[in-house]
């Protein structure tokens, strides 16, 4: 056994959470000492306390803290160490041995949470034409991955290991998948086009929401996306910049406090705040935006401590961005699908996905799901990919 | 009767129940903390070193009825004014001439940070100065701080506190005063200027608020002046991030504050640079700069998380956002009343007299003072004070 087959192994990993740090939890949950109610009736003064008493309560008392465990340890998960960070991995092969091997990358405020529900449709489809072998990866500091402990692991440096975490897998050939932060991470797969990387899809438009410069503004689509930017670069921008430039501060509370931390998670998009909001106070989940789902991904937040190390990734993004300020990056030559989901932050409309990606392959708006569409519609987000690819096969 | 009854001045002492320190205490000592930062400075927000050694030294060294006692060793009231019960301190100098003065704390401060400045400003003989440089003291705690009541319904921005400081003034039966303020502070100072009530005759201020509305205006040749751009680029650009949070979510993370005093503390210490390493430098080295010691710290910190007024503070940033939005393309109304300023050299930018000029072209006394930063009066309440005693000097008769 050499040095180098032990740094690149890949080991079966399950997830074992001990029953005294979920007592722990439910005692720090009961335990909340709440601040008095917001004085407006809507979600402009951040998560109302209405929502978090609800979610409170059913977290303390009707949800199952074995979930997440349970969830997780259904499905094959790995570790691989790659440039020095232990990766986990989801990864489940589709008994279809043609299909095409996709990676799909989580964002912020999600974990591999959010992808459980793609898993079936993806890799088990009508068709068998359309099957994936599905990759989800854990970013760096999320979830089951480690935290970086040097500085640099913005986008681009994930990206690369994405590359070489495909390559272990022995797949000569792949796509690669992104909403949110994963759109980060494979927008930049896209302009490193590592051998292999045949096309990607992405839902969300990294460029447009860091800067609206050169993006027409004519049709009504494009201005209502451009106000949409606007709208949330003026009011829902805080908890992006704190942690973009303050990750360890808010740390603090996102790892000792765990309404702190639910809180910090809901308080996203509108769209998505309100969809939550409503499972809990009304009990009227929107597709598969449920209460116990949207627990298991804060309960994988606290039970692994990442609140501060997923902030960070914010701080190395923004790092990324400074040291790159006035470079232009290299066009993005190879095959780009993307899809307008319509609660997403902005809707993106073609002419804008367009400007930004001179290859575009495919173009879809679908009439439901949102910043998490992956994880409130998992069927339609499914089909989405299986158009979205279906020429690179 | 009911009118009587309304602006009735109360007397207020506090006591804070034994169990509610011994809750705080065991919630520090059970505190889940983050790893370690990935950098030496603090660029990725407070140190986790710092934090611990705030932490080890909260729990079992600091004695948590400091607060209780500082305050109570003061003359507090209470009055209702607009709805809202205003708490405040009201130190009447021996000296009956003195020129009546209402400062305003600002955030992450309450009245705490003034409390030093009591003596040398009411009791300036004992202080280095002279009977004609007196002042009769009011530091009240801005609705939403400290033992001030929380609105309970919108609106409660700089202005309306400003309002509310001259009804305050005049229910003493103050008919000639100034007033002085830096952080939050400064702006409600500053609207008190522009409101002109009746009796104000002059305002101090130590932070030029007003600079960011008219920055493209503001002259950039000397090299002060780009100092001072260059300061405030950089605040923006890297230490907005608890300002942005709390003018626009100020409910979301007031769940942290409200749950973790560690989150608390860590949140009120990450304000401007200057100020952090101060701090962290009194708890990680044991060299506190001024009177910005541990103890003081802490009892700044510990009576936020007892009043459990973390939320409700923040909000006051949100009431300030909309206060501006709803203002937006209005000029202000210029201030009336002669205007003095100090810069205090570690301030989150030290403003030049032409910058000061452009935000208040009536400006009477420019000073800049040798030290001391955004918490002037608390870390320098001498050097403070003496500032005040001659801003104040030529409205004085």
């Amino acid at each position: 056994m050499s040095v180098v087959e032990t740094a690149t192994a890949i080991r079966p990993f399950q997830v074992e959470i001990g029953d005294e740090h979920v007592e722990e939890l439910r005692r720090r949950i009961a335990a909340t000492r709440l601040p008095g109610r917001e004085l407006v009736g809507d979600r402009s003064q951040g998560v109302q306390l209405a929502t978090i008493e609800a979610l409170a309560r059913y977290w303390a008392n009707d949800y199952d803290f074995g979930r997440v465990q349970e969830r997780l340890n259904a499905v094959p998960q790995f570790i691989t160490e790659i440039d020095g960070v232990d990766v986990h991995f989801i990864h489940v092969r589709s008994q279809h041995e043609d299909a095409l091997p996709l990676i799909i990358t989580h964002g912020w405020p999600g974990s591999v949470i959010e992808m459980l529900d793609v898993i079936e449709p993806l890799t088990s489809p009508p068709s068998a034409g359309d099957a994936f072998h599905v990759v989800i990866p854990s970013l760096p500091g999320y979830g089951f991955s480690s935290e970086p402990t040097e500085l640099g692991w913005y986008s681009g440096r994930t990206a690369q290991a994405w590359a070489v975490l495909m390559n272990r897998l022995g797949y000569a050939r792949f796509v690669a998948q992104g909403g949110d932060q994963g759109a980060a991470v494979t927008d930049d797969m896209a302009h490193q086009a590592p051998e292999g990387l045949a096309g990607v899809h992405l839902n969300l438009l990294r460029r447009a929401l860091g800067s609206t410069q050169g993006l027409p503004a004519e049709s009504e689509q494009e201005r209502a996306a451009l106000e949409a930017v606007n709208a949330f670069r003026t009011s829902g921008f805080g908890y992006f910049l704190e942690q973009s430039t303050r990750p360890q501060t808010i740390g603090y509370g996102l790892l000792d406090s765990p309404i702190a931390l639910a809180a910090w998670m809901l308080d996203h998009d509108t769209d998505s705040y309100s969809k939550i909001a409503s499972a809990f106070v009304d009990g009227k989940p929107t597709g598969k935006l449920t209460r116990d789902n949207v627990l298991d991904n804060i309960t994988l937040y606290w039970l692994t401590g990442t609140g501060a190390s997923a902030a960070r990734s914010y701080w190395e993004g923004g790092r990324a961005a400074a040291l790159a300020k006035g470079k232009t990056p290299p066009a993005v030559s190879i095959p780009v699908a993307f899809t307008t989901f319509p609660g997403e932050i902005f809707r993106a409309p073609r002419s804008w996905v367009e400007a930004v990606y001179p290859n575009v392959i495919y173009f879809n708006e679908v009439e439901r799901g949102g910043h998490f569409a992956a994880w409130e519609e998992p069927e339609l987000f499914a089909a989405e990919l299986r158009a979205a690819f279906r020429s690179l096969r | 009767m009911s009118t009587t009854v309304d602006t009735e001045v109360q007397t207020f002492q506090t006591h804070f129940a034994q169990e509610q320190i011994d809750e705080l205490r065991r919630r520090i000592a059970a505190a889940r903390l983050p790893s370690k930062e990935l950098v030496d400075d603090r660029s990725q927000g407070v140190q986790l070193a710092t934090i611990k050694a705030l932490a080890q030294y909260w729990a079992n060294d600091y004695d948590f009825r400091r607060v209780e006692e500082r305050l109570n060793a003061l003359p507090q009231f209470i009055t209702e004014i607009d709805g809202v019960d205003v708490h405040f301190i009201h130190v009447r100098s021996q000296h009956e001439d003195a020129l009546p003065l209402i400062m305003t704390h600002g955030w992450p401060g309450s009245v705490i940070e003034l409390l030093d400045s009591i003596g040398p400003l009411t009791d300036p003989t004992s202080h280095g100065g002279r009977a004609e440089d007196a002042f009769h003291l009011v530091l009240p705690s801005i609705p939403g701080y400290g033992f001030s009541g929380e609105p309970a319904e919108l609106g409660w921005g700089t202005g309306r506190t400003a309002k509310a400081w001259a009804e305050l003034m005049r229910r003493l039966g103050y008919a000639r005063y100034v007033a002085q303020g830096g952080d939050v502070g400064a702006v409600v100072t500053d609207m008190m200027g522009r409101q002109a009530p009746d009796g104000l005759v002059g305002i101090h201020i130590n932070l030029l608020a007003g600079a960011a509305a008219i920055a493209d205006k503001l002259p950039n040749e000397t090299e002060q002046e780009q100092a001072a751009a260059q300061a405030t680029a950089t605040f923006r650009q890297s230490g907005f991030g608890y300002f942005l949070e709390q003018a626009t979510r100020p409910e979301t993370i007031g769940y942290a504050l409200l749950d973790s005093p560690i989150a608390l503390a860590a949140w009120m210490l990450d304000h401007d640079t200057d100020a952090y390493y101060k701090i962290a430098g009194a708890f990680v080295d044991g060299k506190p700069t001024g009177n910005l010691t541990r103890d003081n710290i802490l009892d700044n910190i510990t009576l936020y998380w007892l009043t459990g007024t973390g939320a409700s503070a923040a909000r006051s940033y949100w009431e300030n956002g909309r206060e501006q939005a709803l203002a937006a393309g209005q000029a202000p109304p210029p201030v009336a009343v002669p205007i003095a300023f100090t810069t205090f050299p570690g301030e989150i930018f030290a403003a030049p007299r032409s910058w000061v000029e452009a935000v208040y072209p009536n400006l009477g006394y420019f000073n800049e003072a040798a030290k001391g930063g955004h918490f002037a009066a608390w870390e320098e309440p001498e050097l403070f004070s003496q500032e005040l005693r001659a801003a104040f000097r030529s409205v004085r008769r």
